[in-house]
């Protein structure tokens, strides 16, 4: 269970950031110019695969408890952050992220910038903007994948899922020239937030010293039961918004 | 040199907190306290970090949109 629910995680997470990815890059290459955009898109991906290789076995030598709390603990952290953003967004107190709408200013941008070449690249402004969206979004995903496989003492996996997810997204990103956005990103964001935040509670709880009841089937557990949690929350926030938008305008008329 | 730094530190620091601090201290001192149940007063805390980080959440959300329509 934990081997597939690691590869699901990192290939979702790897899913979500490779679409915003995506988007960035397609700006840049089809507003710009495809040679520098792929330059400063390789450049990016050697970077972050550098990372993996260099701290993902350094990680492993980390003694299990150890790297279990401390690494437990900041992903714990780090899924509550993707469960608050993706509660807020599904309730409706947070716009969704418009893949549309970000390409649209992208491309706005793109145009008006000015080129040059400069490191024997021909236009530094589009290596620049799809190295860095390619950096930054990877970065989460470099994040996922070595504390998910370090803890499991599988970073191969962890890498491995996430290659696959950066290779469906690309095809399809290929396949169709535009901003991927009609892909459920909220709902895959919670997902993996439910993920993160259970193993991050998991493993966090095992390295502070904990023995949870039976052993690694209490994720069968904790996992479902982040999410309702989650589910929850959400329904009650948009009840709460619902009934806050429907007061404002009785309060109004009675005023009137 | 030293804006280099400031600006690294607030990148990792947004990249792994976000906006709101307080449920990485919730975290933080959970796991603390967890550890000092087991370790010290031989309880096996497994719940403790679970209701920490539900009521974490809950609380940060809250914050997150009271007042807001």
């Amino acid at each position: 269970m934990n081997s597939l629910a690691l590869f699901f995680t990192v290939f979702v997470a790897c899913a979500v950031e490779a679409v915003e990815a995506l988007t960035i890059v397609l700006a840049a290459g089809l507003t710009r110019e495809w040679r520098s955009t792929f330059q400063g898109m390789a450049a990016a991906l050697g970077v972050l695969a550098v990372t993996v290789a260099v701290l993902g076995p350094a990680l492993t030598l980390v003694p299990l408890t150890w790297l279990r709390l401390v690494v437990g603990g900041l992903l714990a952290v780090f899924g509550l952050q993707w469960l608050r953003k993706a509660i807020l967004r599904a309730s409706g107190y947070k716009g969704l992220h418009d893949e549309g709408a970000i390409y649209t200013r992208q491309v706005a941008a793109a145009r008006t910038a000015t080129g040059g070449s400069r490191r024997g690249v021909r236009d530094w402004y589009a290596f620049t903007l799809s190295f860095k969206g390619v950096l930054l979004e990877g970065l989460e995903v470099v994040f996922i994948a070595i504390t998910f496989g370090a803890s499991q003492q599988n970073v191969g996996l962890a890498a491995a899922a996430a290659v696959a997810a950066v290779v469906v997204v690309a095809a399809v990103g290929i396949a169709v020239r535009a901003p991927l956005s009609r892909v459920p990103e909220n709902t895959m964001k919670f997902s993996v937030g439910v993920m993160l935040t259970s193993f991050g509670v998991f493993w966090g709880a095992e390295g502070a010293g904990v023995s949870w009841p039976g052993n690694d089937a209490a994720l069968l557990a904790l996992v479902p039961a982040t999410a309702l949690v989650g589910l929850g929350y959400t329904a009650v926030l948009r009840r709460a918004r619902v009934a806050a938008r429907a007061e404002v305008p009785a309060a109004g008329r009675s005023a009137a | 040199m030293s804006r280099w730094l400031r600006s690294f530190g607030a990148f990792w620091y947004d990249f792994v907190i976000g906006d709101d601090w307080r449920g990485a201290a919730v975290v933080a001192v959970a796991l603390a306290l967890t550890a000092l149940l087991v370790h010290a007063l031989s309880v096996n805390a497994w719940w403790l970090l679970p209701i920490a980080v539900i009521g974490a959440l809950g609380w940060s959300l809250r914050r997150a949109t009271s007042g807001k329509p």
